[in-house]
């Protein structure tokens, strides 16, 4: 077998972040490889260098044994690379065929399109590979395990023979997964080479023949699939020195701090995405949900923390009935909430640090005095949060993009806690943050329990949860189909009970 | 046949329907008000020419969104365009030249507008706003150094301009004038379907007949050519565009450029068409109800045409119409049409939208039947009332493209 | 400290001062192609505008503009854009005319009636433009402009004819009837002589511009210092951070657009207050679309818009003189205006990201780390 890539050296810089320290490792032809790292590890960076949509500061790349340097996707496709990306890149409004022929279209005279000879080449690539579609179907009317098949589609129908797959599982449920994987042996056995993006460990050793570890942007190792097992990929994707979050003795009362009662919540279509949830969330408690993404867990923070009005359901807070009231009553009643995406709903990012800490506490003291904001007391507090948080920055004029993301977070997780609210909701903490801010967030979390506030975690690293969680629920398809004792279960346990795996099994 | 199954219909089969419908609807309305300019000839004809700078500016306003780009300078690109349809006439004594430098006029706005929002980044309302202060000025500082040393012309206006003229197509309208006969038979619907017929292609100017034509061109180009494709993803996913090897940039330059050249063309139709003369102010405001027209239609070719008769309509008919007796008979088929929405809403259990448009429907019937004549404020409001009432109504159920008015870097940071 | 905040204030203007100087060359390269002589144009306008007379003049003119600028900006710094500015200051003069004349008020309350007429029916217009978009999703960039022509075309043009001043001869004016001396707002010769020579050739500063330097402290402590103030900035910079942080969106839709329409409901006052007392054919239009250029311009900023409506009111002033001197076209100062306007919003989305960067190199400077 010959090499169908390889990567020397190859070295990416970000304002304040090397994303990409010396990578090297090949790949050969025919083989699915895959490359596992932790989130933030370096591992989408390291692919858009790959496929032409960056370039790499430092370092060779090699396809097919010729040395390469891509200024654009045109150039990665034209060598033979495709890529499938987590986010799909489907215009919704398209049908299959247009997306599929976008950038590649077969034409007749004068640039009109000949959607026969592209129907007909598409059919050819289907039957192929064993991947059906209908080409005049709309990407809107498509699940999403089929807007995927439209996405490895799109990349064959190019001639690809090297496929990258960024993490493709994240967005399936486990038969589409399936589905996924008997595609990409076929893929294989056709000669394809795969290189395949993902930190499910079970998922990697189950399709892939090799694995690449990355960790903090540097390249581990190599491994043979047949070789490793998953608690040997966990502790190389880890290293030794990241500290495991764990909780202390509990401090779990009896006194009810969060009740949800019978949540049940709609998506556009009349669908229930929350499906009768309740549970309640004592003082000192922390509350682990787990789930795969897209379960739910969004809609029901949601509906909690009252951006959402839900179907039916209701909220208390310390017993008192909250469901009617705004986000604003909640938070006043003693409500935080660290959103899931920082940028996205969390940070006001060209405001300084001083407006940001206000954000959610605008209407009280110290930021507050009547009608007015008061500047001087935001100060005071913000630069409290930065130094009992440690969100390291040159001061609290600052604007808050000017801050790396765990410092960002950090900053978040104080504006939070330093309120000392009886429920704080906690949505992805440590998400894409680097180790040394993601213990220093355990470490608040811990304290804040110690303290007597209630916690809901939502957490898609399952060590967080079980470390740090004093009770689990798992959340499928809308509905908590399972609460677990974090003492005694594993993250593969865990594992199976998030795909439905469990249950269908009829374990417990 | 049910409302969805309509809806399903390709866009050559459900526009004629609806057009029939509404002719129907108002030769009805004809028949009841005694009316007989609502359907006549004459007045189609200057509805039509009323629409088409709409109609062309749309299309504009079309090509610019469905790239990604919000375009309210459309505006400003008319008056440029009108400035230079009167100037090149004039300079090289022929209105296809005139025709020529509008288009290339309007296309220099749309360039400005493309550096600013596609090469800086400029949000697109600020840079479509800084057009439209610019442009008016620009018009007015040439027309001082240009039109003012003329005979005839002043800071304001340019000496008269030759019209492009038109032509009658044979049989149908003349000769034979098939169309003709059947008006004149008086046929209840009939005639007055073929009256609107012949209307449109009685002493057809050329220019109609490219803004009726631009219709079916655009809406291929955009559907079933590279060149649309590419375009349709800028508006709809740069990031998906870009990932397969397009050049976003250069779509998005390439589609507002034509939208500046399609908006300067309705400029110069302004001057070549309508007034025979450059004069300041000229496009009062049509460049934002092409925009509404484009909305109306859900940024399809053929809506737009049909935005822009619904809005050039009753400003055609009021200049036929000196009593204003026709006019005021609109609001009875405004009233008819919110009795359908009422109706549809009902089925649809959307109460409150129901309550609303039957309100408005009530307001519209009485203003109707309290009034004589229509006041003379009333056609040049329609347009804009009949686009808030479309927008309070369907607001939701349009579809814009995707990525429009959303700043787009390469790489996507 | 000392040198950051030196780079602070030459980041802050290098937008301005290089639109300023790009729109200066490029109108001079029109000028000379037009063959007229560019310094002598300018020289001719500078030295018109450090006249006493002059002045006041563009401060007449800067005043309704100013005004514009901030109802304007009290939308944008939401990123509401309402272009209605325009709409909803005709339709408060008209109604404020036709009203303030029917009623007998003392001196001064008279005035006040006005203009609390005025920014009523300013903001009920804006406010329905808000009210479209938070109940049926219309956005008000185009309900706006639809609205702007209802109102010209359709409302006022509909009953301007039927409030026409009716004189004692039965003679029909050409405007409604005027106010009463008890509506007309005092001007500030007085205190303009007092530190100077007398105001001659008729000239009378408006004193709506009280009510328009009142207006820009308010829009100051509004926007930088009150709460509601910092609700709409976080929903202006990112919506969905302020929802989640208890922003009520809706609300502050309303309130932003109702705002901006009050606001909006004082630019027609000179003409009602200090100069026609009536609404007549003469009735100044268009500010409500420069509003929007000072308001771009001044970035939003209640000093930086000071600075915009004075350089468009100094540039209006201008081609009068140029007029009658015959060294350029007059028209060459709306071009000015249209080149800086475009060429500012262009150099401030560069300056943005210059310093986005620095930021960014500066922070992660000052902490010693990286993530």
């Amino acid at each position: 077998m010959s090499t169908a890539i390889e990567l020397i050296g190859i070295t990416k810089r970000f304002p304040g972040v090397i994303a990409n320290d010396n990578i090297n490792f090949s790949v050969e032809e025919g083989e699915i490889h895959a490359i596992c790292g932790e989130n933030g590890a370096g591992k989408s960076t390291l692919m858009k260098i790959l496929y032409g949509m960056q370039p790499a500061d430092e370092g060779v790349m090699k396809v097919n044994g010729v040395e390469v340097d891509f200024s654009s996707p045109t150039d990665a496709i034209a060598a033979g690379i495709g890529m499938v990306h987590q986010h799909f890149m489907l215009a919704d409004q398209f049908s299959v065929i247009e997306n599929v022929i976008l950038g590649s279209e077969p034409t007749t005279v004068g640039g009109i399109l000949d959607f026969d000879t592209a129907k007909t080449h598409l059919a050819e690539v289907g039957d192929a590979y064993g991947l059906t579609i209908d080409p005049d179907d709309f990407v809107s009317e498509l699940e999403v395990g089929e807007r995927q098949r439209v996405e490895i589609i799109k990349v064959l129908y190019r001639g690809a023979n090297i496929l990258i797959l960024d993490e493709p599982t994240a967005v399936l449920v486990p038969q589409e997964v399936e589905a996924l994987f008997d595609n990409l042996r076929e893929l294989k056995a056709a000669g394809s080479t795969i290189i395949f993006i993902d930190h499910k460990l079970q998922e990697v050793l189950e399709i892939s023949d090799r694995i690449t570890i990355i960790r903090r942007g540097k390249s581990i190792t190599t491994v043979n699939a047949a070789d490793v097992t998953a608690g040997d990929l966990a502790e190389l994707m880890v290293g030794e020195e990241l500290p495991s979050p764990e909780t202390t003795e509990s401090t779990v009362t009896d006194v009810v701090a969060l009740e949800v009662q019978n949540i049940t919540v709609l998506d556009e279509y009349g669908r229930p995405v929350v499906h009768d949830v309740s549970f309640k969330i004592h003082q000192g408690e922390v509350l682990g949900i787990a789930g795969i993404e897209g379960n739910g867990q969004g809609e029901l923070v949601d509906a909690i923390v009252g951006m959402e009005r839900p179907l039916s359901g209701s909220v208390y807070l310390g017993g008192l009935d909250v469901s009617l009231k705004s986000v604003r009553q909640r938070r006043d009643e003693g409500f935080g909430y660290v959103p899931k995406d920082r940028h996205e709903a969390g940070l006001l990012l060209v405001a300084p640090l001083w407006e940001n800490a206000a954000l959610g506490h605008q209407t009280k003291p110290p930021f507050a005095k009547g009608w007015w904001i008061d500047r001087k007391g935001s100060h005071q507090r913000t630069d409290e949060i930065r130094e009992r948080f440690d969100v390291r920055s040159p001061n609290a004029d600052v604007a808050a993009h000017a801050l790396s993301g765990g410092n960002q977070q950090k900053l978040i997780i104080g504006r939070e806690l330093i309120g000392d609210p009886k429920v704080i909701i906690l949505a992805h903490p440590t998400r894409g943050i680097d180790v040394g801010a993601q213990a220093a967030v355990w470490n608040e979390i811990r304290s804040a329990r110690a303290a007597g506030q209630a916690s809901l975690l939502i957490s898609a690293d399952l060590d967080e949860l079980i470390g740090l969680s004093d009770r689990i629920v798992v959340m499928f398809h809308g509905k908590l189909v399972a609460e677990l004792d974090p003492a005694e279960i594993t993250p593969r346990l865990l594992g199976s009970y998030m795909t439905g795996a469990a249950l269908q099994g009829g374990a417990q | 046949m049910s409302f969805t199954q309509f809806q399903k219909l390709p866009a050559y089969y459900r526009w004629p329907i609806l057009a029939f419908v509404g002719i129907v609807v108002l030769a009805l309305v004809q028949e009841l008000t005694g009316q007989g300019l609502l359907t006549s000839t004459t007045t189609i004809q200057t509805a039509l020419k009323w629409a088409m700078p709409i109609l062309i500016a749309g299309l504009g306003g079309l090509l610019s969104e469905r790239c990604g780009v919000v375009n309210i300078g459309l505006e400003g690109m008319m008056i440029l365009g009108t400035w230079f349809g009167a100037w090149g006439t004039l300079q090289f004594g022929s209105p296809w030249w005139g025709l020529f430098f509008g288009i290339l006029g309007g296309a220099m706005g749309g360039l400005l507008h493309a550096i600013a929002t596609v090469g800086f980044g400029v949000d697109h309302i600020v840079s479509g706003v800084a057009i439209n202060i610019l442009a008016p000025g620009t018009a007015r500082y040439l027309s001082d150094r240009v039109f003012a040393q003329m005979d005839g012309g002043s800071i304001s206006q340019s000496p008269r301009v030759e019209s492009l003229g038109g032509f009658t197509w044979p049989v149908l309208a003349k000769g034979p004038d098939l169309f003709g006969r059947v008006e004149r038979l008086d046929w209840f619907i009939v005639s007055d379907v073929f009256g609107v017929l012949r209307g449109l292609l009685f002493q057809m100017s050329y220019l109609t007949a490219i803004g009726l034509a631009l219709v079916p061109i655009s809406a291929f180009l955009l559907t079933k050519t590279r060149f649309g494709l590419r375009l349709r993803i800028a508006g709809e996913n740069p990031l998906a565009g870009e990932s397969l090897g397009i050049n976003i940039y250069r779509q998005k330059f390439i589609g507002v450029i034509i939208s500046g050249g399609l908006a300067g063309m309705a400029g110069s139709l302004i001057v070549l068409d309508l007034a025979q003369l450059y004069r300041q102010n000229q496009t009062t405001g049509r460049g934002f109800i092409a925009l509404a027209a484009l909305i109306f239609g859900n940024w399809k070719a053929s809506g737009v045409l049909a935005g822009a008769v619904l809005f050039g309509y009753p400003f055609g008919l009021s200049l036929r119409d000196l009593e204003g007796t026709a006019t005021r008979s609109l609001l009875l088929v405004i009233a008819i049409a919110l009795v359908v929405v009422m109706v549809w809403a009902f089925t649809k259990q959307n109460i409150a939208d129901g309550i609303l448009a039957g309100t408005v429907a009530v307001g519209s019937l009485l203003f109707f039947l309290f009034t004589n004549t229509a006041p003379s404020w009333l056609p040049g409001t329609m347009p804009y009332v009949l686009v808030l009432l479309v927008l309070v109504f369907a607001s939701q159920r349009l579809r814009m493209p995707a990525a429009v008015g959303l700043p787009y870097r390469k790489g996507g940071s | 400290m000392n040198t950051s905040w030196t780079r602070r204030l030459v980041l802050a203007l290098a937008a301005p001062v290089s639109a300023f100087v790009f729109a200066f060359l490029l109108s001079s390269i029109v000028l000379i192609l037009s063959s007229y002589n560019p310094i002598a144009a300018y020289s001719e306008m500078i030295n018109n505008a450090v006249k006493l007379e002059s002045i006041i003049d563009m401060l007449n003119e800067a005043t309704p503009l100013y005004i514009s600028g901030v109802a304007a900006a009290i939308g944008f710094r939401m990123n509401l854009f309402n272009i209605g500015v325009e709409g909803q200051y005709q339709l408060a003069a008209f109604a404020a005319a036709v009203i303030g004349a029917k009623v007998v008020l003392p001196n001064g309350l008279h005035m006040l009636f006005v203009m609390g007429v005025a920014m009523i029916v300013g903001g009920l217009y804006s406010g329905l433009a808000g009210l479209l978009k938070v109940t049926r999703g219309v956005n008000e960039v185009i309900s706006t402009i639809m609205l702007n022509s209802v109102a010209t075309l359709g409302i006022i043009a509909g009953l301007f004819p039927r409030f026409l001043e009716e004189k004692a001869d039965g003679a029909v004016g050409l405007g409604t009837t005027p106010l009463a001396e008890t509506a007309w707002i005092p001007n500030l010769n007085g205190v303009v002589q007092i530190f100077t020579r007398d105001i001659v050739k008729g000239r009378k500063l408006t004193g709506i511009l009280v009510v328009a330097i009142v207006v820009g402290i308010l829009y100051h402590l509004f926007i930088n210092r009150s709460r509601l103030g910092f609700d709409v900035r976080a929903t202006g910079m990112n919506p969905l951070a302020a929802k989640v942080g208890g922003v009520p969106s809706k609300k502050m839709i309303l309130l932003a657009m109702g705002l901006s329409g009050v606001v909006a409901g004082l630019v027609g006052l000179p003409d009602l207050l200090s100069k026609s007392h009536s609404y007549d054919q003469g009735f100044t239009k268009l500010r409500g679309f420069a509003g929007i250029a000072v308001a771009l311009l001044g970035r939003n900023h209640p000093g930086g818009m000071v600075g915009a409506a004075l350089l468009f009111a100094f540039l209006n002033t201008s081609s009068g003189v140029l007029q009658i001197s015959k060294t350029a076209s007059s028209e060459i100062v709306t071009i000015m205006q249209g080149i800086i306007l475009l060429a500012a919003v262009v150099a401030y989305q560069m300056v943005a990201q210059v310093r986005q960067r620095e930021e960014i190199k500066a922070a992660s400077e000052a902490t010693g780390a990286n993530a």
